[in-house]
């Protein structure tokens, strides 16, 4: 019997994934167990394993694929008893998911077709459509002729649009609604004296999140700011003893802010709450996620309940979800979640900063550079070690005295360290 | 004794059946009542009759043409009795497919004129027999009937409404008929062709009114050949109805005659069939015209109480009504819906030449300040026309000069009743010129004239 590979799907929410690359070619021999693809969902990669021994009969998904549903067949194994050939002839199609597989196999096919075939008279590029540049990407966008042409003419993303056709297609007075709404191509007006050269990087998933999340978040979560100076010099001397003591294990500067952050939010419960619309939700727990830089993003991996963690074990939990972000190996539940956020930009030198609300989160800290500064102490001129801390806040849920109370907890922690050992 | 449904609609047309029909489908318990006939005007007294009759006209002037096809009859004759009773036949055996689709959809009859006592009760009256039906969402499906002229109310005998015009068992010699829409002018065609002597008057600047003004002038021309006497801004006053016919003035551009025909046709439209409803005992208002008052959603000023068709609304077409209907059951099951568009919604005439259409006029776009391209194409430069002995005619499709989009589509002559559909689908999935231009249309078929027409409202019109 043919054995369907299929798009896994590493989230419950999860409805596409993009198919980085195939380990297997076609025709290999394949055991149970073996890594055959890489799949990368908008937070993490992750491995397609084989579940049955066979042979790759055939790959219907390219390597490079984005957008592909979950649930569509990606790939063919033919078992021992069965001949290779009959498994490559099996069609997707045949099968009953039919209707979850059709738009990706008919994107992979897409993708063949524009492989340029000899003896085949090229496509005219002085077509007048530019509407079909418009969709050309691997986004399939369901829209009437009509509001394609329309929304290429009047500038209007399409991908913004909601359709109100038969099955959410995309029809003229949608283009207009959206058109009259404001959703424009963020496309810059043509510059009259001559073009510079530029590049379109076309973007991944990860960053079509953070794009949707974050606008999202800004432009509806009404943000309010809480900005306090933390003198850490008994952080910075006490931090020293405890590398010292620990070596070679290292406690950062953040591991100690995630602390205090994890202490105070216990503090001041009200602070430790999420907006759901109808009601505010109130944590038990401080689950603070970590802002994570990556190459081509960012993550946010999650310490759970740190207020109840040592600061040496919320360090090495800090390192390993660092390593896991980076390598793109998060599990879904390592990053989903979180009740607070946590973002340090200290180590490039950014004195302050405003961190954007991480939602449903409630709050987020922005964590600047500890920076030797005069400060007047009893009427005398001394240096301190200064770090600048922001708290943003979602004014739905926290009001500016709770947000005021977090904060100075949070300060009151990281100035008297030997808290934190409590 | 009462009974409780989930869906009572009042009238059984092409709106109330259909309504029924899909609220059926979606599991509601449903009921039409119904005082005479299933499948209403539509069905008993108008489309489908009338239609019958210009089948009998239209393969009687292709007898008479006989020769041209190298075909040789003797005489051609008829009986205007088996005419008749064709047509009635036809309406019948219709009517008995709905009884049987109503009762297959399990959808509960209940022969009666219906009244609403409140806004969830209708009473059924049937001889005196009384009977309430409660419900949760009623339908007002009541239709209209055609509206007389003043000072000459229908008499049946002299004076018809589209009704007896449809049952006459002896042609009428001389024939005058009153208003030139739709219904005026299938009769004008039908009479004409069977050998009355037909003048048409109508009030406008053109007959066919809703029409494409240079369609109209076509239709004009194409009747007048026929002999039919067609009078545009043109009035019929003062009648004397007599057993030897009626008198009347016509009054137009030149001066006023005193003129007698046989029979008179009044065909100058239809008033919504409110009365008798018992709205009076519910929320529900009415326009100023008589029409009951509804959202686009067709729901009156009682929520739970809807109106669709000839009742609310031009146009009076049956295939409004029914999608009126579907999105009714459709929006009381919860399903997602959408208004019917008038822009949407093809209108045919089935006279000889045929005439069909759907969106904005050509006059319309400019009253709108659109850029139009305008796309024409003739019968004479089509084969399959050609062939058929049938070369005349036009296909004119208006665009939107910037978008593409199908603002029009008019035409006359031979079958476009069966070839506007796929101009109606173009608009509705929002084509544009270029989908049309990479439509490959059959050969040798009228359809290739829709080709044509896109072709030349951009100037690259291959056949002509």
């Amino acid at each position: 019997m043919t054995i369907e590979i299929l798009m896994p799907a590493l989230s419950p929410t999860m409805t596409e994934g993009n198919l980085l690359k195939w380990h297997k070619k076609e025709g290999d021999s394949v055991a149970a167990g073996d890594m055959l693809a890489e799949i990368e969902t908008d937070k993490a990669t992750m491995e397609v394993e084989a579940v049955d021994d066979g042979t790759l009969a055939k790959i219907f998904i390219a390597e490079g694929t984005e957008n592909v549903q979950v649930n569509s067949v990606i790939a063919v194994l033919a078992e021992e008893s069965e001949s290779v050939e009959e498994a490559a002839a099996y069609s997707p199609s045949e099968s009953g998911k039919a209707e979850t597989k059709e738009s990706s196999i008919e994107e992979a096919s897409v993708e063949d077709k524009t492989k340029p075939v000899e003896n085949k008279p090229s496509k005219p590029i002085e077509t007048k459509e530019s509407s079909s540049s418009q969709v050309g990407n691997n986004d399939r966008i369901i829209a009437s002729p009509l509001a394609k042409r329309i929304a290429a003419q009047e500038n209007v993303d399409l991908k913004a649009v909601q359709g109100t056709g038969p099955k959410g297609r995309i029809i003229k007075d949608d283009v207009l609604e959206a058109e009259s709404t404001g959703v424009k191509n963020n496309k810059p007006a043509a510059i009259e004296y001559g073009e510079s050269g530029f590049t379109d990087v076309s973007v991944g998933s990860m960053r079509k999140v953070i794009a949707k999340r974050l606008s999202e978040s800004k432009q509806t979560v009404p943000h309010f700011y809480l900005s306090v100076d933390v003198e850490i010099d008994a952080l910075m001397q006490m931090r020293k003893e405890l590398n010292n003591a620990i070596e070679p294990e290292k406690v950062t500067v953040n591991d100690f802010v995630l602390k205090a952050c994890a202490q105070a939010l216990v503090e001041v419960p009200e602070s430790n709450a999420s907006w759901m619309g109808d009601t505010i939700r109130l944590y038990q727990n401080a689950d603070i996620s970590v802002a994570v830089a990556l190459d081509d993003g960012l993550i946010t991996p999650i310490v759970r309940a740190a207020n109840l963690k040592s600061l040496r074990a919320i360090s090495s939990e800090v390192k390993e979800l660092v390593k896991k972000a980076k390598s793109g190996s998060l599990k879904p539940e390592e990053f989903q979640g979180g009740s607070f956020s946590l973002s340090n930009l200290g180590m490039y030198g950014i004195n302050q900063f405003q961190a954007i609300v991480n939602p449903p989160q409630g709050c987020i800290l922005a964590v600047g550079a500890g920076i030797q500064k005069p400060v007047a102490k009893n009427g005398e001129m001394k240096i301190a070690t200064v770090m600048n801390c922001t708290l943003s806040v979602d004014h739905r849920v926290i009001d500016g005295k709770v947000g005021a109370l977090l904060l100075s907890a949070i300060k009151r922690n990281l100035e008297n360290p030997v808290l934190m050992l409590a | 004794m009462t009974t409780q449904y989930d869906l009572a609609v009042i009238g059984a047309g092409p709106g109330g059946y259909v309504a029924a029909i899909r609220a059926a489908q979606l599991g509601q318990k449903v009921c039409v009542v119904e005082k005479q006939h299933l499948g209403g005007v539509c069905l008993n007294w108008g489309c489908i009759p009338t239609k019958a009759l210009l089948k009998t006209s239209e393969i009687f002037s292709d007898i008479k043409r006989a020769g041209d096809f190298g075909l040789s009859i003797k005489e051609a004759g008829f009986d205007m009795k088996k005419v008749v009773k064709r047509s009635r036949d036809v309406a019948e055996q219709l009517s008995s497919g709905i009884k049987h689709l109503l009762k297959k959809n399990k959808v509960t009859v209940v022969e009666g004129h219906g009244s609403f006592i409140n806004n969830t009760t209708v009473e059924v009256t049937n001889n005196n027999k009384k009977e309430t039906i409660s419900f949760k969402n009623a339908l007002i499906a009541t239709g209209a009937r055609p509206r007389a002229l003043p000072g000459l109310p229908f008499d049946g005998e002299k004076v018809l409404s589209s009704k007896e015009a449809m049952i006459q068992e002896q042609l009428p010699k001389k024939l005058l008929i009153i208003g030139s829409g739709a219904i005026g002018i299938e009769f004008a065609s039908f009479y004409n062709a069977m050998g009355s002597d037909v003048t048409v008057v109508e009030m406008q600047k053109n007959i066919l009114p809703v029409e494409d003004a240079e369609i109209s002038a076509l239709a004009q021309k194409a009747f007048e050949k026929k002999g039919i006497k067609v009078l545009t801004e043109t009035t019929a006053e003062n009648f004397k109805v007599s057993k030897n016919g009626v008198e009347t003035t016509i009054k137009g551009p030149k001066k006023p005659s005193q003129e007698t025909f046989d029979k008179v046709i009044v065909a100058i439209g239809v008033a919504p069939n409110t009365e008798d409803l018992g709205l009076d005992k519910t929320k529900i208002k009415l326009e100023k015209n008589g029409q009951v008052a509804v959202n686009e959603l067709c729901q009156t000023a009682e929520a739970n109480i809807y109106a669709i068709g000839d009742v609310i609304s031009p146009p009076w077409l049956a295939h409004k009504a029914s999608h009126e209907g579907i999105m009714v059951a459709d929006h009381i099951a919860g399903k997602k819906t959408h208004p019917v568009k008038i822009e949407n919604i093809p209108g045919c005439t089935y006279s000889n030449p045929q005439i069909a259409s759907i969106g904005l006029t050509e006059a319309q776009t400019k009253e709108k300040g659109l850029a139009v391209k305008v796309g024409r194409f003739p019968f004479q430069g089509n084969g399959k026309a050609i062939a058929m002995g049938k070369p005349d005619g036009l296909v004119k499709l208006i665009f939107d000069a910037k978008t593409g989009e199908l603002h029009g589509a008019h035409l006359i002559g031979a079958d476009v009743t069966e070839l506007i559909h796929s101009l109606v689908i173009a608009k509705k999935l929002e084509t544009t010129e270029e989908d049309l231009m990479e439509t490959v249309f059959p050969h040798p078929t009228l359809s290739e004239m829709i080709h044509e027409a896109t072709l030349d409202a951009f100037d690259r019109v291959i056949h002509f």
